[in-house]
């Protein structure tokens, strides 16, 4: 869950790391107020959760808190990256000697923490990882000893980094990992962190986004965040979404339920093969297994289906227990699209028994034969010209 | 790490009801089920199992081999702790949703004991015939039987399919090693064909993967280096990119982690890459492993083998 900047710069805050003055509008009389509250030059910042907003033009100066005023307009009225701006960053501008860069992040392949530092820090970091990896410091941590203050000094003074600032700097990586940690983030990144003239280290951007599966015991570091509201979701996905399911609209017309990513990916991938389109993933898998009902539902509603294919292969999620959901919802919904079973694993004997017995339709043995009879059907009762590979 | 036949395991949230419900179907397949632990409720017994409030308690009982954890993903780490810190050396860690900084802290602390951890968000372990450590229907004999092809999959569900068609297509498994939908694992796609690649009894190996991270190609330079036969297939080719599909890795961003570069890398280690899972019998087949001696009772029990409620 991606944290917007000014978000993180209060998290940045309360961990003791410094950040420059500023205040956050959403019209263009509240950022002439901040702006003339900070009496210089300051830096107007598009609040949206994306990177490069810098080379988006949603990052743009201004000397008076009159021109703050028009920038801000400006800004609220732009799109980046597919997010609307809704409100903007005012921020005194720093006097920038140095710009670094410093991230915390989980690594999957030291299974821990990873210190990322570089002295060649701003806006095309992934340019210099890419081009010079050498430029990037990068330091594992044990997680249960954590970040100690000579590994944080070790890592600045492999760089070129003047001597007097490495103890500041380290500092600054210390208290950047307590943020990362206590807020559970899987992210913290701060690029720029700036150098200044007077040699203060200062966090000119943030960017914090908290592993998902500690949103529940991070409830006052996530309040607020805007992350599902500002992504783009179809109406469908939204209702989904709101009962706790991952549903992705696809372009297709072969409506596809089915529990598991692995096996929900695997049968949009076998709907393609035999030449059909799928006209979703939505996977009921994990807890979810119990939620047949409103999911097909979901499925039905995309006016785009024109013939359904269910496939179960229990493991965790007992098959019998889906199957109930899915005939209670095909009874009650009484769809006129045809519908292809496909049944295997945990309760697989009782389930066929059900959609046999109260739907009338047997399930077919091999996942192969439904995903071409379900292909076949959609093709049928598709117009003319949408013949797929498999029919012809 | 696998988990074999008279090898002892706890089951931790016994108590609960997928825990008791999961201790009788493991049970029924042959793993030896000798000890369970839910904090509080020490000194009961489910369907015969002593229940204890700790493993440490467990332990001063009992010998453990493994443990599996049937616990929610808030306290799934305080009951790995506990395991690890009692002596068990296998902890198959089944939880979705556990904070990633919890995941890693069990993980340092699996290692610094010894311990080997499979998951987390996995569906678990099946030697057909002798054990099933986990949440896989191992009891099912049109999915699961005795044979020669090791199986590694991230998804339990895919997993299952891939198991199911194996055994239509006349094979059985020596094993099959779930290691987890997550983005960091206790035991990756590498750990898992390297233990497939060192157990007598396999043949050949079956490697399930899918979008997301790059695991597979982590795995595909040692597979260049193996002898066995390995057929892959890897799920989520046709996924539109930038749609996370379910599983907390599976996401193509950049082109890191595409289905593409999964397989490229596999094919040059020297795999052959199926299409869709149907094909693995016949790329199994032309790559020389040997199908399970025939069963007919497989067959004809096809329907017959699901639990009843």
């Amino acid at each position: 869950m991606k944290l917007l900047e000014h978000h993180g710069k209060q998290l940045l805050e309360r961990g003791g790391l410094r950040v420059p003055r500023s205040g956050v509008a959403s019209s263009a009389e509240q950022a002439r107020d901040v702006a003339s509250r900070i009496g210089s030059r300051v830096v107007v910042k598009a609040q949206v959760p994306t990177g490069k907003r810098g080379k988006s033009g949603a990052v743009l100066f201004a000397d008076s808190a009159e021109e703050a005023a028009g920038v801000t307009e400006r800004l609220l009225a732009l799109t980046v990256d597919g997010y609307r701006v809704h409100e903007v960053l005012v921020e005194e501008c720093a006097d920038i000697a140095r710009e670094l860069y410093a991230a915390v992040l989980n690594d999957p392949v030291s299974k821990g923490p990873l210190v990322l530092f570089s002295t060649s820090g701003g806006m095309d970091i992934e340019e210099v990882n890419r081009a010079t990896p050498e430029l990037v410091r990068r330091h594992p941590v044990d997680i249960t000893r954590g970040l100690g203050a000579e590994d944080a000094l070790e890592i600045v003074s492999g760089t070129d980094l003047p001597e007097r600032s490495r103890e500041a700097v380290a500092e600054a990586l210390l208290r950047l990992y307590s943020v990362y940690r206590e807020s559970d983030a899987d992210l913290a990144e701060v690029n720029p962190l700036v150098l200044t003239g007077s040699g203060d280290v200062v966090a000119l951007d943030a960017k914090i986004s908290v592993d998902p599966g500690s949103v529940p015991r991070q409830q006052a570091v996530v309040a607020g965040a805007p992350a599902s509201a500002q992504e783009q979701l179809t109406d469908l996905e939204r209702r989904g979404r709101e009962l706790g399911l991952q549903l992705i609209e696809l372009d297709g017309d072969v409506g596809v339920l089915a529990n598991g990513a692995g096996l929900t990916m695997t049968t949009l991938d076998v709907v393609h093969h035999y030449g059909g389109r799928p006209a979703n993933f939505l996977e009921i898998g994990g807890d979810a297994y119990t939620k047949a009902t409103p999911a097909l539902a979901l499925v039905l509603d995309n006016p785009r289906v024109r013939s359904l294919l269910v496939n179960f292969c229990g493991a965790f999620a007992r098959t019998d227990v889906m199957a109930e959901g899915v005939v209670a919802a095909l009874e009650e919904l009484r769809p006129d699209v045809p519908v292809f079973f496909t049944i295997h694993g945990t309760g697989e004997e009782e389930a066929v028994r059900l959609v046999r017995e109260r739907l009338g339709v047997e399930p077919y043995d091999l996942m192969d034969d439904a995903v071409r009879a379900a292909v076949a059907a959609a093709a049928h009762a598709a117009p003319a010209g949408a013949v797929p590979a498999e029919v012809r | 790490m696998l988990v074999r036949r008279g090898e002892s395991v706890v089951v931790q949230g016994i108590t609960g009801r997928q825990g008791s419900y999961w201790s009788q179907r493991m049970a029924e397949c042959g793993t030896r089920v000798v000890a369970g632990v839910s904090p509080g409720k020490g000194g009961r017994d489910v369907a015969g199992v002593p229940v204890y409030d700790s493993v440490a308690e467990a332990t001063a009982r009992h010998h453990l081999d493994a443990t599996v954890l049937f616990v929610p993903p808030m306290a799934a780490r305080d009951a790995a702790l506990d395991a690890i810190s009692a002596g068990v050396r296998k902890v198959v860690f089944l939880a979705e949703h556990v904070p990633a900084q919890d995941v890693m802290e069990v993980l340092a602390r699996a290692r610094e004991s010894g311990a080997q951890v499979l998951g987390p968000n996995t569906a678990g372990l099946v030697v057909p015939g002798e054990t099933s450590v986990g949440i896989m229907p191992g009891f099912a004999r049109n999915i699961f039987r005795p044979g020669s092809i090791g199986v590694v999959s991230r998804s339990g569900s895919l997993g299952t399919l891939v198991c199911l068609n194996l055994v239509t297509a006349g094979f059985g498994q020596s094993a099959f090693v779930g290691i987890g939908g997550d983005p960091i694992l206790g035991t990756t796609t590498l750990d898992a064909v390297r233990t497939l690649d060192a157990d007598d009894r396999t043949d050949a190996v079956v490697l399930v993967g899918e979008i997301g991270g790059v695991m597979e190609e982590e795995a595909a330079a040692y597979v260049a280096t193996m002898t066995k036969p390995v057929v892959a297939y890897i799920a989520g080719r046709t996924a539109p990119p930038g749609k996370r599909m379910g599983h907390a890795g599976a996401i193509v961003t950049d082109g890191r982690g595409s289905g593409e570069s999964k397989v490229d890398a596999l094919t040059g280690a020297g795999a052959t890459v199926v299409d869709v899972p149907s094909q693995i019998g016949e790329a199994l087949r032309a790559a020389g492993a040997q199908p399970a001696e025939p069963d007919e009772a497989v067959r004809s029990s096809v329907r017959d083998a699901s639990p009843s409620r």
